[in-house]
């Protein structure tokens, strides 16, 4: 094995404001995610619309997954195991863009959003790692 | 015998098929992105004029949820239909597979130590169509056949940079050894920087994108070594997508020239890149 897995792991929590999908998020959002896949379906589509709680009804996700969905929290979503390309189907069906839908993950409003884009995007400076950033306070405040 | 003639690597973004399904392409939001690809299609019509496209991508849960998830499947069907994200299937026409070209590198790929899933039948989405639009525009039918090659990189391990430069090692050895003579190209598609996810969201890195694309370019191998966590921290969490664009240039051999190359910052969340590779003596 070239990389001990533990360390791959751990490597990938420590990016600030970002949920790797690793195979315990894929598990634990097993079901909110195909629940988000069957709305490709345009049968589908019109029944959730016609009734979202009880659609979700149907679907073994925690009580949890459905209070995020309902609400369209999608950062609970992600924290829940939710993936950003099955929760897709639950945002375009709403007729929301992907610009706006990630937008509504961070602490800015759309028109804010597509401004920082259009002004090339969100810096990495101060975004790579979340220890970095945690040493960096500590240097800061000695 | 079939010859490998040419590469290109392209992000794939689903706003891009948007603006060609609804004629947007010239106004001052995408026109400059689609201006970079302007020579591009005036070479693919004229110039490289390929049989087969080699396309490798990544399906968004489309064709794939999570009940399977194969690192790298090969398709091998007659046909494929765009797929519906969840706004209708794009109204661009069917995919051409090349069945014959397929499974003789599923066969061959399978014998070099990969073990490739193998697909008959699935529906394509933005990943595989989107670039198709940017190098071909709207034609009633895509002037080419394709054989879709879906690479994991939604589900974590996906595979390492250094696993999909030898991937397209392997489907070089692959094309040269089918003998019917048939130009293919190879394309990469996804990425540049960008994350779709998370408060970080919206994150773009010209800098690290555009070394990468150096990095394509001449006979350095360097890119295959690049560990997941740099395309993560430095590029956002869908950046990862750009080890596709590893197989496009693993299969041009040891060394390339750059025939064009185009970046644009954004498009809807995106870094947009573009490369056109040819094989270098």
């Amino acid at each position: 094995m070239k990389q001990d897995i533990h360390e791959y792991l751990a490597e990938l929590e420590d990016i600030p404001g970002t949920r790797v999908f690793t195979a315990a998020r894929a598990r634990r959002g097993y079901w909110l995610n195909q629940f988000a896949m069957s709305l490709m379906k345009p049968e589908n589509r019109e029944r959730w619309k016609a009734g979202e709680q009880a659609y979700l009804e149907d679907w073994p996700m925690t009580a949890d997954q459905k209070e995020a969905i309902l609400a369209r929290d999608y950062n609970r979503c992600l924290d829940l195991g939710g993936n950003v390309y099955f929760l897709a189907k639950v945002f375009s069906t709403d007729g929301l863009s992907f610009a706006e839908a990630v937008s509504t993950m961070t602490d800015m409003g759309f028109p804010e959003y597509r401004d920082m884009m259009l002004n090339g995007g969100r810096s990495v400076e101060g975004n790579r790692s979340i220890k970095a950033n945690r040493a960096a306070n500590n240097e800061g405040t000695d | 015998m079939a010859r490998l003639t040419a590469g290109v690597g392209s992000s794939h973004v689903p706003l891009l098929g948007v603006a060609v399904d609804q004629g947007k392409t010239g106004d001052d939001y995408f026109g400059p992105i689609f201006a970079g690809y302007e020579w591009t299609r005036q070479w693919e019509r004229d110039t490289a004029k390929p049989d087969v496209v080699i396309l490798v991508y990544n399906d968004h849960a489309s064709a794939f949820d999570m009940k399977i998830i194969p690192t790298f499947a090969i398709g091998c069907g007659e046909r494929y239909k765009p797929a519906d994200e969840g706004w209708g299937p794009r109204t661009v026409p069917d995919v051409e597979g090349h069945p014959d070209l397929a499974w003789h590198i599923a066969q061959s790929l399978i014998l070099d130590d990969f073990d490739m899933t193998i697909i008959n039948e699935m529906d394509v989405d933005h990943g595989l169509t989107v670039p198709l639009s940017m190098m071909f525009g709207a034609p009633a039918a895509w002037p080419v056949k394709v054989v879709p090659l879906a690479v994991n990189v939604v589900t974590y391990p996906v595979p390492s940079g250094n696993r999909c430069w030898a991937l397209g090692e392997a489907i070089a050895r692959a094309v040269e050894s089918f003998p019917e003579d048939l130009n293919v190209q190879i394309w990469g598609t996804g990425g540049m920087s960008h994350q779709l996810q998370g408060p970080r969201a919206g994150l773009l890195n010209r800098e690290w994108d555009n070394r990468f694309l150096d990095a394509l370019v001449g006979d350095s191998d360097a890119a295959r070594h690049i560990p997941h966590i740099e395309y993560l921290r430095e590029t956002g969490s869908e950046g990862i997508e750009m080890v596709m664009w590893l197989v496009m240039r693993g299969a041009l051999g040891p060394k390339t020239r750059c025939l064009h190359r185009h970046y644009h910052i954004p498009c809807s969340n995106t870094a947009i890149g573009h490369i056109v590779l040819e094989p270098a003596e």
